[in-house]
């Protein structure tokens, strides 16, 4: 993940920037940051009706902000000329993701400490801890959390096939074109789209194309959101239909750069097939196979859009992610406080173990020659 | 060691029969997969022509066992015969599709002009912000796509309550710039690290600005990059259902929430839902037929170094 130092564009330029300048600089960066902080003060104090302007919503906030932000990038060109046009290639992407990222999640954990129900009528309430202890004893969210362990672990299959798929398209094959393509298409498509065409329809018990074959060969009466086990493994089939084809590429692209002389040396040595499969292709192809299976992985923790589509966590919760119960923690309960606390944990949780497995990962990156 | 090399052990011998037995297998696989891929893709174009007693049949090849009828499309308003009538549902159907068209193209647009800006100054200049230098940046913007949608969500409803945004478009194209904008930075800084410096340390020379070089020089040639994050940034937000369901209600739905809203309300009326999925897909399978290439190129960035 880190660039080679060294590599960088170094330009020395003559800059004068005359007193004025630098001032005129200063002043419209200040100037458009009191305003801001104006703005912010009279709209909290209307909004605490301690004085009426009449405010009928943020908006003069969002405005004001917007117009800091337009200044503190003008005033770096103005305050640092040549310096500053360099820092005016990242300031715009860093002050829209600190807008939008880091100051919602500021505000997250303002919510996720209250009683916050959208529907009725008292309004944000804090309540202390109140939301941990009912977290701790809500059996679903567990259940949930428990899911996408089994969701998580059903990518070493997903890794295999996609594997498997990626040295036989790195074959020589005829028609590679309309393989690739062919292989991609599920990426493609939307998974709302995909739950009607394959869960609600190729699936459904009576008239879907899936259990008539199934009842040719031999079940009796399909169903493939019976069970738990059965409905939790189909819910994973599908979202490993349609992701199957990003670790594909990614694995195709890392075959398609081992040089051929690897396995020339190979053949001359008369190594088997197998084995030139595991002492070479395997060990080379270790950096983008964990690169493959981290992304896969943040992809999975994602899991959303085909569980509420299909399912909506049925039957009992087997299928539920963590995504979906929030979702419909939500959508039936209107419950934003309690919501946003299991979100913020989820993402604690999300982010220790991936800073571990990337930590490990790091480790074994350096492939074995 | 001994034995003469060019010599025919039963190995070279069964090669051939082998080799072609080999090939079977492989294409076998490779045409079962096809298939897997392809085929929920041909039920739907195929149950949108379906009318009820087809589907109870499960008949799945036109016009062999089944008559294409028009009923699918009829639902949407897009038959030949109901194209002229004023029409309801098309109507819903085309605002819903101009919504999600206006919605993933301006924000991956702002994704990919944010995104190469940053991702070429990464590539380029050294930064110092506080304790941050170039490679912590690059992670803080790339650990944005380890942040799961659902813990933005709820708070982003509360504020967007307050600001006005909600079921607004502007407020999806900001949340969506946000979800891609990792994708492209990554796709974008592998780009730009692979044209030499000397490109522009030429430009300059010669008299370019900084941003005049990198727009009338490095952008050019950066294009394949451009377009391969560009279109992967369209494909992730075309198909975005979780914050168009949760922020959006009547004026800026886009097309993942209409078909999800229609979804179990139809019974056994398969058409107009394979009509309505088929419709939300076409655009991205034409798209991915098209511009594979670029796919490809945008997803392989980064996995190889």
């Amino acid at each position: 993940m880190s660039l080679s130092e060294g590599n960088y564009l170094h330009i020395v330029m003559p800059d004068q920037i005359s007193l004025r300048r630098r001032n005129f600089g200063r002043f419209i960066i200040w100037g458009s940051a009191i305003f801001l902080i104006l703005t912010v003060l009279l709209q909290s104090l209307d909004q605490t009706n301690f004085l009426t302007f009449g405010f009928e919503n943020w908006r003069p906030t969002l405005y004001a902000y917007l117009l800091w932000a337009f200044c503190l990038c003008l005033g770096q060109v103005i305050l640092y000329g040549e310096q500053g046009k360099r820092r005016l290639f990242i300031l715009p992407a860093v002050l829209f993701v600190i807008s939008v990222v880091i100051f919602p999640l500021i505000f997250a954990l303002g919510i996720a400490f209250s009683s916050w129900n959208l529907s009725s009528p008292d309004g944000r309430q804090f309540n202390g801890l109140a939301n941990v202890y009912q977290m701790w004893a809500d059996p679903f969210y567990w259940n949930a959390l428990k899911n996408m362990i089994y969701y998580t672990l059903a990518i070493l299959v997903e890794y295999v096939i996609a594997f498997g798929l990626a040295l036989l398209l790195n074959t020589q094959i005829k028609a590679r074109k309309f393989f690739r393509v062919a292989f991609l298409m599920p990426l493609m498509l939307s998974p709302v789209a995909v739950s009607w065409m394959i869960g609600k329809s190729m699936l459904e018990a009576r008239f879907g194309p899936i259990s008539r074959l199934a009842r040719e060969l031999g079940w009796e009466n399909p169903s493939f959101f019976g069970s738990h086990e059965m409905a939790r493994s189909v819910i994973m089939m599908m979202d490993a239909w349609t992701f199957i084809p990003l670790m594909m590429i990614m694995i195709l692209a890392g075959l398609q750069a081992i040089p051929k002389e690897m396995h020339e040396a190979a053949d001359v040595d008369g190594a088997p097939p197998w084995k030139k499969f595991w002492e070479i292709t395997f060990p080379l192809m270790l950096p983008v196979s964990i690169t493959a299976i981290l992304i896969r992985i943040i992809f999975k923790l994602k899991l959303a859009d085909i569980i509420i589509n299909v399912t909506s966590g049925g039957p009992g919760g087997a299928t539920d992610s963590v995504t979906s119960f929030i979702f419909r923690e939500y959508r039936d309960r209107s419950n934003v406080g309690y919501g946003t606390f299991l979100a913020i944990f989820y993402l604690i949780i999300i982010v220790i173990l991936m800073t571990i497995l990337i930590k490990i990962a790091d480790k074994w990156m350096k492939p074995r020659y | 060691m001994n034995k003469q090399i060019f010599h025919d052990t039963a190995k070279d011998l069964s090669f051939k029969p082998n080799w072609m037995f080999n090939r079977l297998i492989i294409y076998g696989i490779l045409i079962i997969w096809a298939f897997i891929c392809l085929f929920p893709i041909y039920w739907t174009i195929t149950t949108t022509f379906k009318a009820a007693p087809d589907v109870m049949k499960g008949n799945i090849i036109p016009w062999w066992d089944f008559t294409p009828k028009w009923l699918g499309l009829k639902s949407l308003g897009l038959s030949p015969n109901t194209i002229f009538v004023e029409n309801t549902v098309r109507e819903e159907f085309l605002k819903r599709f101009w919504n999600s068209t206006i919605i993933a193209f301006s924000s991956s647009t702002i994704a990919v002009a944010l995104g190469s800006c940053t991702a070429y100054g990464l590539s380029r200049f050294s930064y110092r912000f506080g304790f941050m230098r170039n490679s912590d940046i690059s992670f803080f913007f790339l650990s944005q796509l380890i942040l799961p949608p659902v813990v933005l969500a709820l708070p982003f409803l509360v504020l967007y309550k307050e600001l006005a945004l909600l079921d607004t478009r502007i407020g999806l194209i900001a949340l969506y710039t946000l979800t891609v904008l990792p994708i492209v930075i990554w796709i974008m800084r592998d780009q730009f690290g692979s044209i030499p410096v000397e490109l522009e340390e030429a430009a300059l020379v010669d008299g370019l600005s900084l941003w005049k070089a990198f727009i009338t020089i490095i952008l050019p040639i950066a294009l394949p990059g451009i377009i391969a994050a560009f279109i992967i940034s369209l494909v992730l937000t075309w198909n975005e259902y979780f914050f168009a369901a949760l922020l959006t209600s009547s004026h800026a739905k886009t097309l993942p929430v209409m078909v999800a809203s229609q979804t179990g309300s139809q019974g056994i009326a398969w058409w107009s839902m394979a009509a309505l999925s088929f419709a939300a897909i076409l655009p991205l399978v034409i798209i991915g037929i098209i511009l594979e290439k670029f796919i490809i190129k945008g997803m392989a960035a980064g996995a190889v170094k």
